[in-house]
């Protein structure tokens, strides 16, 4: 038997493979075709101090190879979410990964507070959705902005925090050395690509939001040089995502420098694609004789 | 009944209308299968990523087959209408709720289909043949390509309008109830935006419950993605906003609870 196990500050994870936020609700609706105790872990739709009702409709649109979306974050809040979502993950044997997100700091720090309590792993930090018009993104896309976020939060939390970067940046390293050097125990990447489609036949934009965020296989280049860029910049683990639909792609995000990788969009297209994935490292190792998964983390340089 | 993704084989398939197909497909989903609910279809072409919801038209549970009725609209639903006798299909499902066929029982019931809202509407005049006090079918189509008017026939009264006047009444469905003088105690109906929102003033006014097919953009299909949700009267029990998800806690409402 191959070694799949991987750890990201002090987590053990029995694989790498992850599910992306807001593409796998809290695990209940995929229950139903992927058996949740073969996960590495179910990272959560993100999640607020009070419900939030997110955009009008229309949300998502298909574009080449990808899609985009914009739903605004809709989400129950916090006390349900701990009433509910949380004792329906403790049933599996997987780790659990919240996401938190918020419309400014004490908003965070609020939801933080109250899962410090609770029997999660970690939580990543949305500071990079496209889709809401306050809060998220500001904090993402402004590296003194995210240095103060993630102190706030670091200060609060008490499993590892991930912080979760954006791609709608100059320079993502810098954003990177700014979580790391905020005390951020781990860091995934890559959310959303902003984007935009018209719709020529009614004239008008194809989202009631009118941007929205790239998502799926279109993305994964991008995502992998990201991954690779700041895998070379900063010391602490990375979760790798975008776009990924198979183990081959799963991989090149781990030898690109990856600890885990999450798997987002492609659950909508493929609902069994996260345990295809376990399966397929699984057999790339056994042919390729690999022993331990982190062998291949960085490989290439 | 769970869900499941599985790759079906196209039964036979015939263009029926102007952009309009039918397509008989075997799949082991069609034994769980009830009018009123949807199947998602995945074109082959992978620049076309999402399934297509399509809502199930007729169901032969004997023979484990579903039939669906769809107008092309793009390029995952063009590349559907080229598939032939034999060819693979993947399909998910069955997905939705269906439309409450027990409140309809020993009722006067209309049945009302608009457009491409049509095709949903046949299995659900099958299932309540012989179960209702009277069943009325009010079809609304654009002009006199008729599609499906002959099988709705076998099953209940048919009343047509059409926009330009050539078949039947010339307006919309409920130009024909009204120059009918039809009656209903419960409405069951799927159709475009417009025609919803006027069934639902008119269920108000003849205080009746019309139950209303809706749909959205939809990714994932199965309550995970919030893509297509519907604006509810109350808090709904999922989100707790009020906002239900059109592919699981749908697609059929209450008209009453949807703010539309």
């Amino acid at each position: 038997m191959k070694d799949t196990k991987i750890e990201i500050a002090g987590v053990t994870f029995k694989n790498p493979v992850m599910t992306a936020s807001g593409t796998f609700g809290s695990g209940m609706e995929y229950a139903e075709f992927v058996d949740l105790n073969c996960l590495g872990a179910v990272v959560t739709k993100g999640v607020a101090n009070v419900p939030w009702e997110g955009n009008p409709t229309p949300r998502v649109q298909e574009t080449y190879g990808g899609m985009l979306n914009a739903i605004g974050l809709q989400n129950p809040g916090i006390d349900v979410f701990i009433e509910r979502d949380i004792p329906f993950l403790k049933q599996f044997d997987t780790k659990i990964i919240v996401n938190v997100c918020g419309r400014s700091v004490s908003d965070y720090v609020e939801v933080v507070e109250k899962l410090s309590d609770q029997p999660i792993d970690m939580m990543e930090i949305n500071v990079s959705c496209p889709n809401v018009k306050h809060g998220g993104i500001a904090f993402g896309q402004n590296p003194d902005a995210l240095f103060e976020i993630t102190k706030e939060v670091k200060k609060k939390a008490k499993q590892p925090i991930i912080m979760k970067l954006s791609p709608n940046v100059t320079d993502i390293t810098e954003m990177a050395k700014a979580a790391e050097a905020a005390g951020s125990d781990a860091l995934s990447l890559i959310n959303t690509i902003t984007g935009m489609k018209i719709d020529i036949y009614k004239r008008a934009f194809a989202l009631a939001n009118k941007t929205g965020g790239l998502s799926g296989p279109a993305i994964k280049p991008v995502a992998v040089r990201m991954v690779y860029q700041v895998a070379n910049a900063v010391k602490i683990p990375i979760i790798g995502m975008g776009g990924i639909a198979s183990a081959e792609d799963a991989l090149e995000f781990m030898m690109a420098g990856a600890t885990g990788v999450a798997v987002g969009a492609m659950n909508f297209v493929n609902p069994y694609t996260t345990r295809e994935v376990v399966k397929g490292m699984e057999d790339f190792m056994e042919a390729q004789k690999i022993e331990k998964i982190t062998d291949i983390i960085g490989c290439v340089k | 009944m769970s869900k499941k993704k599985e790759q079906a084989v196209v039964y036979s398939q015939q263009n029926i209308a102007t952009g309009i197909y039918d397509m008989w497909i075997q799949t082991s989903l069609a034994k769980d299968a009830k009018p009123g609910q949807f199947i998602s279809v995945y074109p082959q072409d992978k620049s076309t990523l999402l399934p297509r919801p399509i809502s199930i038209c007729e169901i032969d549970k004997e023979n484990s087959r579903l039939r669906i009725v769809y107008r092309v609209a793009g390029k995952g639903t063009a590349e559907f209408s080229g598939y032939q006798k034999a060819d693979k299909i993947d399909v998910l499902g069955t997905l939705g709720n269906g439309f409450p066929l027990e409140k309809a029982e020993g009722k006067r019931v209309f049945l009302i289909g608009g457009g491409i809202g049509i095709p949903p509407m046949l299995e659900t005049a099958k299932q309540l043949a012989g179960k209702t006090k009277e069943t009325n079918v009010i079809l609304g189509y654009r002009n006199s390509e008729l599609f499906l008017k002959e099988d709705f026939e076998k099953y209940a009264n048919l009343f047509i309008a059409t926009e330009d006047g050539s078949v039947g009444t010339k307006g919309n469905v409920l130009t024909a109830i009204s120059e009918k003088g039809l009656e209903a105690d419960i409405i069951f109906a799927c159709g475009p935006m417009p025609m919803l929102r006027a069934l639902k003033q008119y269920a108000a006014e003849k205080q009746i419950p019309a139950y209303i097919s809706l749909e959205e953009r939809m990714a994932c299909g199965v309550g995970a993605c919030l893509g297509c949700v519907v604006k509810t009267r109350e808090v709904d029990h999922h989100s707790h906003v009020k906002n239900a998800r059109i592919c699981t806690d749908g697609p059929v409402y209450l008209a009453d609870d949807v703010e539309i």
